[in-house]
């Protein structure tokens, strides 16, 4: 016996079903790829929230401002390939915000790091002490896990099944 | 939460002398197995469980370290973990027990309860018989006692400290591990990311293909931590057959549907009463709250991303009502 296995796409995905006597609020239940597709290249839409923390997709389409932490993040690419470039930030770089990404606000200053080029399945590491930009050929899709920033969007009531 | 029974020492029997295993007893729980079924007594009643379900949830429950609150084996008998104690139930979620008071229920530090269940599981486990691998990966685990298993116990569960791959953290698994890709994954193609680091910044620039490690675990519903954010860990797990317990959820967590698609069952936490179901596909997400009992069912072997709150105490904030037990609160929609 082969088997198949389902590897869902930006232009091929299936969402489940979601069938509680509950409020399905309390789920918040969505699809990546379906927040990807609506998506403007390189929002962050929040896609899981656990108090501080969350998962934000991201829809890399082009090239990305330069982001960076106080933290790790990570991200893993569900869809396409895309390009990661890291600079060291400089002192007057670091960022003073608590948690999540903040846009670095124009080129960074300080040394390159290198890049990493990933596909579908890859996990990248966005270390804290870097700034770093998303590139993207063709419409790629990211999941960041990462702590609610500046930069995160939340649109839960356009993301998920309400009925 | 009880206060413990210190120091509490499992005490085994002699073998049973026609079919070979020992009978055990910790605390005021005895646990007897026979070529069938685990029956677990208590001052107040017996309870019998499938001796493959019994097996798989125990070792689970060793191997996590009791997880994030409630392990029921099923829906009679279970732990809780209180992150230093951890309560042994029968019946005390179980409406029909608690109206009857048959109910019961222990409190034992960690370590006492952790050595009880590997003392039972390893003269009860078989060799040929592997309760972390799917079913049809392995053999049964019916009949008398022919010989102690060989292999660990439990395994796979080595946390990553900061992300999986990197100088001096855990590493991903490989061929050279041990580890080949699941039949179930033999139809994905596994490559690696480049990786191009400046000069000085070797070992600071990372990646690694997290499919991979998966398609090649060895065991099933058993996650692996691979990545850090403070407190926020992501555990990755390969899912086939049924999880072998049923998980009551002390604070929320959430699950990312990678491949395939899983369904899943959903109770309230405290009566078992079904609220419903939820059939989650590749690419889907979904909050588990912190009021609900959940079992899932994948069948197909998958790929599952669990982002949990490790933040110390988040339990007892959501037990006391100072959190809502679900995770997007109502002026966020």
């Amino acid at each position: 016996m082969s088997f198949v296995t389902k590897v869902a796409s930006l232009a091929s995905y299936d969402k489940g079903t979601i069938e509680l006597n509950d409020d399905l609020k309390h789920y918040a239940f969505s699809n990546i790829f379906e927040v990807a597709s609506k998506a403007k290249p390189f929002e962050r839409v929040m896609v899981a929230s656990n108090l501080e923390y969350c998962a934000e997709a991201v829809r890399a389409e082009g090239t990305s401002d330069w982001y960076t932490a106080p933290h790790d993040e990570f991200a893993i690419v569900m869809d396409g390939e895309i390009e990661f470039t890291f600079f060291q930030l400089t002192d007057t770089e670091q960022p003073k915000h608590k948690q999540g990404a903040a846009k670095l606000g124009g080129q960074p200053q300080g040394k390159r790091m290198g890049r990493v080029i990933a596909r579908r399945g890859h996990e990248v590491l966005l270390p804290k002490g870097s700034a770093y930009q998303f590139k993207a050929a063709k419409p790629s899709v990211a999941i960041i896990q990462t702590s609610a920033g500046p930069e995160s969007v939340e649109r839960w009531s356009e993301i998920c099944v309400l009925n | 939460m009880n206060a413990a029974i210190e120091n509490v020492k499992v005490i085994a029997s002699a073998p049973d002398p026609v079919l070979g295993y020992r009978k055990f007893q910790f605390g005021s729980f005895s646990f007897t197995r026979d070529m069938y079924f685990v029956h677990v007594t208590w001052p107040k009643g017996t309870h019998t469980v499938e001796v493959d379900r019994f097996l798989r949830a125990m070792v689970r429950d060793i191997g996590w370290g009791f997880f994030y609150g409630w392990i029921f084996f099923d829906d009679v008998f279970g732990t809780q973990n209180h992150y230093g104690t951890v309560d042994i139930f029968a019946g005390t979620y179980s409406k029909g027990h608690r109206d009857t008071g048959v109910d019961f229920l222990e409190t034992f530090n960690t370590d006492d309860v952790r050595v009880a269940f590997e003392t039972i599981s390893k003269n009860w486990i078989n060799e040929g018989y592997d309760p972390l691998r799917a079913p049809m990966e392995t053999g049964s685990p019916l009949g008398p006692k022919t010989k102690d298993a060989s292999g660990p116990l439990i395994r796979g569960f080595e946390p990553a400290r900061r992300m999986m791959g990197l100088p001096g953290d855990v590493a991903p698994r490989s061929d050279a591990s041990g580890h080949p890709i699941n039949r179930a994954f033999a139809d994905l193609t596994f490559d690696k990311p480049t990786i191009e680091a400046e000069p000085g910044f070797e070992g600071q620039i990372h990646a690694f293909n997290l499919y991979d490690h998966i398609a090649r675990a060895d065991v099933t519903w058993n996650p692996s931590f691979t990545s850090i954010t403070r407190a926020c860990i992501c555990c990755v797990t390969s899912e086939e057959h049924m999880l072998p317990v049923i998980h009551g959820n002390d604070r929320n967590e959430w699950f990312i549907q990678l491949t395939d698609e899983i369904h899943w069952n959903i109770q309230d936490k405290n009566t078992g009463n079904p609220r419903g179901r939820i059939v989650m596909k590749s690419g889907d997400v979904c909050a588990m709250p912190a009021d609900i009992r959940h079992q899932g069912f994948s069948p197909k072997r998958s790929m599952l991303m669990v982002l949990e709150n490790g933040t110390p105490g988040l339990e007892e904030k959501y037990a006391k009502g100072e959190l809502e037990p679900f995770p997007i609160t109502a002026s966020r929609w």
